[in-house]
């Protein structure tokens, strides 16, 4: 005690702390990170300045070209030329309806953008977790709603199809209670499948001339531009996630070899074969098979082939989730006394795709660009339009300026895709990985 | 999946070998449906484009319009389908569409062993290329050891390879995959000459924006006769087409426009125009279509020489001379068989 109260009385110590000074201007700052990091060494020096000079040579030659230089509205590219020297961005403007929506009907544009904007309400639920379960219905009455906006036709088409769904889960719970679940599925999807092939078309057509309830018919062939992008892409995403997850499931159930076998098969089968190659099979070969006349829509076969080949990648990707967890997660849900589709859903599914979420967005990201190969079998999607807009007198002799636009929709799309993901990823991170 | 597969395969064998004999009268299946399928390009300038309120436009869509006419009377009831240069063929052959106009060179293997039709030849093309004036070359025989962007995978590239070959000249070629593509290439200094159709070059010389810094050498190195087709075995249905298109032709040699079509039907005196317009004969009937069928042939885009002219012609931004496409009469190789 006396000790530091003598110590407390010395004249050469301060009693109290001295102001914090400002931390040397060379450490903090601007200049410091760019010392740091630019210019930290003779070599670091150099490839700065050799970048630098780069970066600015390519905007001084681009930003008049793409920004002050730029026509935005004109009538042709003749007009364009004679306002201004840079890029004619008048095409774009002059043609948005058409890369937008393709041949769409411009009347019925509501509807296309009205199942956009219901997508977002239907996807809402299934990405943030604090929305009431109750909207989780209209996910699931989406699709065929969106089907029913985009193509119209007789409401009874897409009314029955739930009907049949409904019906389906019905025959599921009636097979499966006293029998058991596998049976019920398979009945159910026996049912859905009877139903569809020798019942639908006779009854929906018979109400339809009975009640003509419904929206104008807007064939496949008026659809394009980014309409086609999302339409397919959507559809495959949507729909590639759960058969790929059915695919994985399947891939590693060892105790049902056949099962096994037919996913193994399906799976290398189809990452053995380039895209390209299954469209040209939906556009050609399918034709070659099919009786003449039947007009099996080419959008339909593409969006099949899109989604299949998306669903074996997905496959392959849930399954490295899959293998990733601990065999100690497996054997506590079989220690819980957990039957296998319960483990599945509360234990192994939950982890598995939680650790799968970067190649899943990857692999969603990957199937939403490839829409763009579909151009290649004369379906006009974004990239498919350019073409017919070229050939016009008024634009022929345009280059950069779709592929630009085009671009900058992908980019959009893709980086809040790719965002979203990793916000995701956070949310969800439990901190299991040390 | 498999065993699906295969009855799919196999319940489409079999439909396949009876709709042979059901497909014969394409005629009947398309006056079911009500209106004509049309294979044209995904865009080729003045030939097939799409204008403003998105149909599609062109020397080769006017044609199916033609036909759509003189089957329905109604220049509308017709729809395209866009084909690639790698669908074309199949889109015709499995029947998802009725007719192709489509810049379809006629050739041996094509007719014979693809199994087509086709119609006459609707434009004369041929192979040219196009330099920069300050190359300082006047002749396609100059061009030893140019750079050339040629496209790949078309008659073409065996064409000039063909060219260069007989005149022991060499050449770089520069591959190419669209006529957009190739454009930008010529221009950024990255082949000295461009080689394709010269009616394609014509185009693509047009939209540039100095045209008068570029020309087209004189010689044409290959014949690329483009005519519209249909499936071998309905002869019916080819002579619709044929007689279609040799009706517009007809027309423009007998001096029958849109405009004045209604007018000739009741006033000429001229044989030869009574029985291209139906007032005399019963050609229509025959055909297995209506007597005024000529008539709403012409009336849909107008003669062979209007669809030219609205389209490709000297007045267009194409800017592409009647050159072979001239009538016979007039110094070309049009020379359509007569109505009688």
């Amino acid at each position: 005690m006396s000790d530091t109260q003598s110590k407390n009385s010395l004249l050469y110590v301060s009693t109290k702390d001295l102001p914090e000074l400002p931390a040397p201007v060379n450490t903090t700052g601007p200049v410091a990170w760019m010392r740091q990091n630019l210019f930290a060494s003779v070599r670091d020096t150099v490839l700065t300045v050799l970048f630098a000079i780069l970066v600015i040579a390519i905007l001084y030659k681009l930003i008049p070209w793409m920004l002050t230089d730029a026509v935005f509205f004109a009538d042709s590219i003749r007009n364009c030329r004679e306002i201004d020297t840079g890029a004619c961005f008048a095409v774009v403007t002059s043609r948005f309806n058409q890369l937008i929506f393709g041949f769409y009907p411009p009347e019925l544009y509501w509807r296309p953008i009205l199942a956009f904007l219901l997508m977002f309400v239907a996807f809402a639920p299934l990405l943030h977790d604090n929305l009431p379960r109750k909207l989780l219905w209209f996910t699931g009455v989406f699709p065929l709603l969106a089907y029913f906006l985009l193509w119209g036709g007789a409401i009874w088409g897409p009314l029955l199809i739930l009907a049949m769904v409904t019906a389906a889960v019905f025959v599921f719970s009636l097979v499966s209670k006293p029998l058991n679940s596998t049976l019920g599925l398979l009945a159910a999807i026996a049912f859905c499948l009877m139903y569809y092939i020798f019942l639908h078309d006779s009854i929906s057509g018979a109400l339809a001339s009975a009640m003509p309830i419904g929206l104008e018919f807007v064939e496949s062939a008026k659809f394009g531009g980014f309409l086609i992008t999302f339409v397919i892409g959507v559809t495959g995403i949507v729909a590639s996630l759960p058969l790929g997850i059915v695919l994985a499931l399947g891939r590693k159930s060892d105790n049902m070899p056949v099962v096994k076998m037919l996913c193994v098969g399906f799976i290398e089968f189809i990452r053995g074969v380039p895209l390209i190659t299954l469209l040209f099979v939906a556009s050609t070969l399918l034709n070659y098979f099919l009786p003449p006349g039947t007009t099996f829509d080419l959008i339909l076969r593409v969006i099949i082939m899109v989604t299949l080949f998306a669903a074996a990648y997905m496959a392959e990707v849930v399954r490295g989730g899959l293998a990733a967890l601990p065999r100690g997660q497996y054997e506590a849900a079989d220690a819980l006394g957990l039957n296998y589709w319960q483990a599945t859903r509360l234990i192994i599914l939950p982890q598995a795709l939680k650790i799968s979420i970067p190649g899943i967005v990857n692999t969603f990201i990957g199937l939403f660009k490839d829409t763009v190969l579909v151009s290649i079998v004369g379906i006009l999607d974004p990239v498919g339009i350019m073409q017919p807009i070229r050939s016009t007198s008024e634009w022929n002799g345009i280059i950069w300026e779709l592929p630009i636009f085009i671009g900058l929709v992908f980019f959009i799309f893709c980086f809040t895709m790719s965002r979203y993901s990793m916000y995701f990823e956070r949310k969800l991170d439990t901190g299991h990985r040390s | 999946m498999k065993t699906k597969l295969l009855t799919l395969a196999l319940g489409a064998a079999a439909i396949a070998t009876v709709s042979t004999s059901a497909s014969a009268a394409t005629l009947d299946d398309v006056k079911a449906k009500g209106f004509l399928q049309c294979g044209v390009s995904t865009g080729v300038p003045g030939f097939a484009f799409t204008d403003d309120a998105g149909d599609w436009q062109g020397f080769d869509p006017a044609l199916c319009r033609a036909m759509a006419a003189a089957i329905f009377g109604d220049a509308k009831a017709v729809k395209f389908t866009p084909t690639t240069g790698k669908t074309r063929f199949t889109a015709l052959a499995s029947g998802e569409v009725d007719v192709l106009a489509r810049n379809t060179t006629e050739t041996f293997s094509r007719d014979v062993d693809l199994k087509f039709t086709f119609a006459p030849v609707n434009y004369y093309d041929g192979q040219g290329f196009m330099v920069r004036k300050s190359l300082g070359v006047t002749s396609a025989k100059n061009l030893s050891g140019a750079t050339i962007c040629i496209q790949t995978g078309t008659t073409t590239e065996l064409n000039l390879a063909d060219y260069f070959r007989a005149n022991n000249m060499t050449y770089e070629p520069v591959p190419i995959e669209t006529n957009a593509e190739a454009q930008e290439k010529y221009l950024a200094n990255a082949c000295d000459v461009y080689t394709t159709d010269a009616s394609g070059l014509a185009a693509t010389r047009a939209a540039f924006e100095k045209p008068g810094d570029h020309m087209l050498l004189p010689e044409i190195i290959s014949k690329e006769p483009l005519a519209p087709l249909t499936r071998h075995g309905d002869d019916q249905w080819a002579d619709i087409l044929k007689w279609t298109l040799n009706v517009l032709i007809n027309a423009e040699e007998l001096g029958v426009t849109a405009a004045n079509a209604d007018d000739m039907l009741a006033n000429s005196k001229l044989p030869s125009i009574r029985r291209l317009l139906g007032a005399e004969g019963d050609f229509g009937t025959k055909l297995g279509l209506g007597n005024d069928w000529s008539l709403n042939a012409i009336k849909a885009g107008g003669n062979y020489g209007e669809i030219y002219d609205k389209y490709i012609g000297p007045k267009t931004a194409i800017g592409l001379e009647r050159g072979l496409n001239q009538l016979w009469s007039k110094g070309g190789i049009l020379y359509a068989a007569p109505v009688r």
